[in-house]
């Protein structure tokens, strides 16, 4: 399995430490304890789709240009669909809610 | 159900007859309509909760339904090593509980599965990592688990070939298992299987749940490639398919599916006699029976349903291999491959009741479910007939993370990757 960074190109997998589940998104406001919004705060830290198949995941790409990366990635056969820059994902999905 | 036994007897008999009157060691099943306890996954944990409903608990009306064949999941694929060497009270009880029915399994299943207590012997390299070591020996003694701090010098007369004066990573010691050691993996899934078959189990391969029947929310049955089976209660067995499985349920688990590859060396004669683990790094090695040296160490780290693993991790291994004992650097490999763990967010088990009525999980094994199989099986039987959990598994709760309740043996949060 190879990684192509949107800035460094085709790199070998030990230049990358994995995240996890790209999808997730933080609850928002702070923890109220104890009540509502500790469920959600459950789901986001402990669970998992966990699919088998196409999986959105973040990578840092920590011995090159260290950018965080969404990787879109099939779990089933290690076939990488799509490979951006974090920042640029992040900064999409405001314009998104702004608009 | 049949009566035929392993014993001195049948074997002179056989070796008479030149072995021409072995039977298959469990029916080919075909599913029933309706059974009490489905069992989905017939690998170890699944094949033992079988046997013990049907030993202990009476419950003989059972299927353990497999969707490939017995053995070719991660029981199968495991390095064999079992031990009881753990620090949490949640964690203790319950891994002895398995080794001890790990030293009566062959007289209880009727089968030799090569129980080899040799010892596990984890190296430690710092006088940090010898207090971490004092006290999980200690903890092991508390619970009344077999546990000695070995010193350089007895290390060096048992294992003389270690790389002892390493400038970095120097063996100070060990803590040792002395009740620890190796288990042949494929005998324990044919084992449970012969025995679970004949107290009326019935072993069904080749048919994978795609689905489950459900009456008013409540699970009825599972849907499979040979047609829908009924059941009384349905119990998830599913390893590193947990997730998959359940989400067909409508579950989200605190699982993710990692890989973990392990290794074999050409045979070689006899020279390790323990399992051995370094401290400085991740890598375990045994020595089988048949002389190939087994050997693995971490996880790949991400996410994976494919069985294999890549080059970064095997460099990894034999890097930790090298430094620990350089005499293996000649040794050629012979097979490797990968198999699907099932990372819980804590490193530790589940084996509970789900939010769905009828349907019961057993799952999160990470990369340590082997040493856990008998355990497993007769905690898991214990919750099916019962609907509470057995004594040495009350830990085990799936809204332990929801209450804050994890049990984080590694010290690591929730980060699956790093359990
Ligand atoms: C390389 C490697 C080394 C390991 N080393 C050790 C070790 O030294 N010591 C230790 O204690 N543990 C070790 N483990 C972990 C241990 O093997 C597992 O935790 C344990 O085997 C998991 O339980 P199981 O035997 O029931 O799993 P499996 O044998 O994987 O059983 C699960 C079964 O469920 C079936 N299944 C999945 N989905 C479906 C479906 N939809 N329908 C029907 N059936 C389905 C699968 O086909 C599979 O057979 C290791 C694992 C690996 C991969
Ligand atoms: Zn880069």
């Amino acid at each position: 399995m190879r990684i192509t960074c949107p800035c460094c190109g085709e790199r070998g997998l030990d230049e990358f430490s994995y995240r996890g589940d790209a999808t997730l998104s933080r609850p928002a406001g702070d923890p109220p304890l104890p009540g509502a919004g500790a469920e959600a705060w459950a789901e986001y830290v402990y669970l998992r789709d966990n699919p088998s198949g196409p999986h959105r995941e973040l990578w840092y790409h920590g011995a090159g240009c260290r950018s965080w990366l969404v990787v879109t990635r099939n779990t089933r056969t290690h076939e990488i669909l799509d490979t951006e820059r974090a920042v640029n994902v992040v900064r999409a999905t405001r314009k998104d809610a702004e608009a | 159900m049949r009566t035929d036994r392993y014993s001195i007897v049948s074997l002179l008999r056989e070796t008479v007859r030149g072995h021409t009157g072995w039977k298959p060691a469990w029916r080919d099943a075909a599913p029933a309509a309706r059974y009490d306890v489905i069992i989905v996954g017939g690998g170890g944990h699944g094949l033992a909760t079988a046997f013990y409903l049907a030993s202990r608990y009476g419950i003989r009306n059972v299927a353990v339904v497999e969707k490939g064949w017995i053995g070719g999941g991660n029981v199968g694929r495991n390095t064999t090593i079992v031990r009881s060497n753990y620090l949490l009270p949640g964690n203790v009880p319950f891994y002895e509980q398995s080794m001890k029915l790990w030293e009566g399994l062959e007289q209880d299943i009727n089968y030799n599965a090569m129980v080899s207590q040799r010892g596990v012997l984890n190296l430690f390299h710092s006088d940090a990592q010898r207090n971490a070591y004092v006290r999980r020996g200690n903890a092991m003694r508390l619970h009344g688990v077999d546990a000695e701090l070995l010193d350089a010098g007895t290390v060096r007369r048992k294992l003389p070939f270690l790389n002892f004066d390493d400038a970095r990573f120097p063996i100070l010691g060990g803590l040792l298992q002395p009740r620890g050691g190796t288990v042949r993996h494929d005998a324990v899934a044919w084992g449970y299987a012969r025995a679970a078959d004949r107290l009326g189990v019935d072993i069904i391969q080749n048919c994978e749940v795609t689905g489950f029947l459900t009456e008013g929310g409540r699970v009825t049955g599972v849907e499979t490639t040979r047609g829908p089976i009924g059941a009384g209660k349905v119990g998830l067995a599913c390893a590193g398919n947990s997730s998959r499985v359940a989400s067909m349920a409508g579950l989200r688990l605190p699982i993710e599916s990692h890989v973990l590859q392990a290794f074999v060396s050409e045979g070689l004669k006899p020279f390790i006699d323990c399992v051995v683990t370094f401290g400085a790094g991740h890598f375990y090695i045994s020595q089988s029976d048949k002389g190939g040296l087994v050997f693995g160490g971490d996880i790949d780290g991400y996410n994976s349903y494919a069985q294999r693993g890549n080059m970064p991790v095997i460099e990894d291994v034999c890097e930790g291999g090298m430094a620990l004992m350089p005499r293996i650097g000649r040794v050629r490999l012979l097979r490797h491959w990968g198999g699907l763990m099932d990372m819980s967010m804590d490193g530790s088990p589940i084996i509970d009741r789900t939010p769905r009525d009828g349907l019961y999980l057993n799952a999160g094994w990470c990369y340590g479910g082997f040493k856990a199989t008998p355990a497993s099986g007769l905690c898991f039987a214990h919750l099916l007939a019962r609907d509470e959990p057995h004594a040495v598994a009350t830990a085990y709760r799936l809204d332990r993370f929801a209450r804050g309740a994890v049990i984080d043996e590694k010290g690591m949060g929730a980060q699956p990757n790093l359990h």
